[in-house]
């Protein structure tokens, strides 16, 4: 074999000579998708919009893109979802037969990567806001407008109804929901609905002002809350125990994700298991989103992502955010109305969940009425009540289309 | 483009009942939720 012969060898089994030789069938899809990841690396790094998993995300959607290289397998996994297909269902296959995204991608599949984030959150979360002011509950509750909302626009647009809820669910403003239950009714869409809610979670300072100042009056901004009563050690210690048995069963397809925020969260309250607390926040926190969002990150492939399908998802995202954002500020004045001004309505904004960010935002709008006006703590209620109202509504919907 | 194609406006009609279930199931659970919060309240405050 001469230098020549040896050279074209090597640039036949190269990238770039199936990106050239593929370019009309789908070699520009892939070359758009490697600048789309290039475009969030940007967004992640320079703008630093939910650098953790945007970064991991993007850098996903350049390695799926590249040709040649096998990381991730679309058809795969479009084979271990077709019933009668001899790979149905076949972890072996893909273990055989895929590349290491694939590998990393079954962490999603089987809904371990999110119910591990979920530890890692419950472990990061104090329920002393809520405990102390259980009705701020009722504002993470109607803050899941949105989520209805944007199914019943997916419907319309013409998305199938598993389709609908896993794009509703963007406005529960949980990542880890958003994916655990996309994952499992819609993985086809997996890549365009992470992508939407980590992007809208990260522009909350932006999208949420202009609707907190439409919804309420400057009276309303400038109430102060009474401090919150402190909560004891004990109650602490029950309140995940029993929410988890209530919950679970009540909507058993909420167990593992509420039982998974809720064992991080007895981790960091028991006072004895201060290192799981400290794995489950910090080392576990940290493996899982780089596995979970190099994968997500997979999913987005050309064929799949560069769709109408996903022009209509990002629309809809926002729809979803804004409608959720509404429902939580709507029941906050009612609730200022009950109680004749005791509750600054700007704490039902939080009640998207996407914590700490929509508390701090609260806060925020609230000091700009009335600097003197400190509502993170009485934000935070709402705002952990929001992951629980998510997890109920991704449950919900699990319960419905998860056949 | 499939962006103006497959509007379906009866699939919005036909789920509206569906929004209505899931936001009432939502709200029953976090009434639930809020119930036993209280009660978790009073039987520390004894």
């Amino acid at each position: 074999m001469n230098i020549a012969e040896t050279l074209l060898n090597l640039w036949n089994t190269s990238g770039f000579a199936k990106i050239f030789a593929e370019f009309l069938t789908g070699g520009w899809q892939n070359l758009v998708m490697i600048l789309i990841g290039c475009v969030l690396l940007y967004l992640a790094i320079v703008k630093k919009f939910e650098p953790l998993l945007l970064c991991g995300i993007a850098f996903g959607c350049i390695l799926t893109n590249l040709p040649g290289a096998g990381l991730y397998n679309q058809e795969l996994w479009t084979n271990f979802m077709t019933e009668g297909h001899e790979a149905y269902h076949s972890y072996g296959t893909i273990l055989k037969e895929g590349g290491l995204l694939d590998f990393f991608y079954i962490g999603v599949k089987t809904s371990i990567y999110p119910c591990l984030i979920f530890m890692g959150v419950g472990a990061m979360t104090d329920f002393g806001p809520l405990l102390s002011n259980p009705k701020s509950l009722l504002l993470g509750a109607a803050a899941q407008l949105g989520v209805f909302a944007a199914f019943l626009g997916a419907v319309a647009l013409g998305f199938t109804g598993p389709q609908a809820a896993s794009i509703g669910i963007i406005g529960g403003a949980d990542g880890p929901t958003a994916i655990f239950l996309t994952s499992q009714l819609a993985p086809e869409l997996l890549g365009a609905i992470a992508v939407a809610a980590y992007s809208y979670m990260a522009l909350i300072p932006m999208i949420q002002p202009p609707f907190m100042k439409l919804l309420t009056t400057p009276e309303m901004r400038k109430v102060k809350m009474e401090q919150t009563r402190t909560v004891s050690k004990a109650e602490k210690i029950v309140f995940p125990i029993v929410v988890t048995i209530f919950v679970a069963l009540l909507l058993p397809d909420t167990a593992p994700l509420i039982g998974c925020l809720m064992l991080g969260n007895l981790f960091k309250e028991t006072g004895v298991t201060d290192r799981l607390s400290d794995t489950a926040q910090n080392a576990l926190m940290n493996i899982v989103t780089v596995l979970l969002s190099t994968s997500v990150g997979a999913t987005m492939v050309g064929s799949n992502f560069l769709t109408g399908q996903t022009l209509k998802i990002v629309v809809l995202g926002v729809a979803a955010f804004i409608l959720s954002t509404c429902g939580g500020l709507v029941a906050g004045v009612v609730m200022y109305k009950l109680t004749k001004g005791k509750v600054n309505p700007l704490i039902g904004s939080a009640g998207v969940s996407a914590v700490p960010m929509a508390a701090r935002v609260a806060n925020k709008e609230g000091q700009k009425a009335n600097p003197s006006n400190y509502l993170l703590m009485h934000a935070m209620g709402p705002n952990v009540a929001g992951v629980i109202g998510s997890a109920i509504a991704a449950g919900f919907l699990l319960s419905v289309f998860g056949g | 483009m499939d962006i103006f194609t497959n509007f379906n406006p009866a699939g919005f009609v036909e789920c509206l009942p569906r929004m209505g279930i899931g936001m009432l199931v939502i709200f029953v659970v976090i009434g639930l939720i809020i119930l036993t919060t209280m009660l978790i309240n009073w039987f520390f405050s004894k």
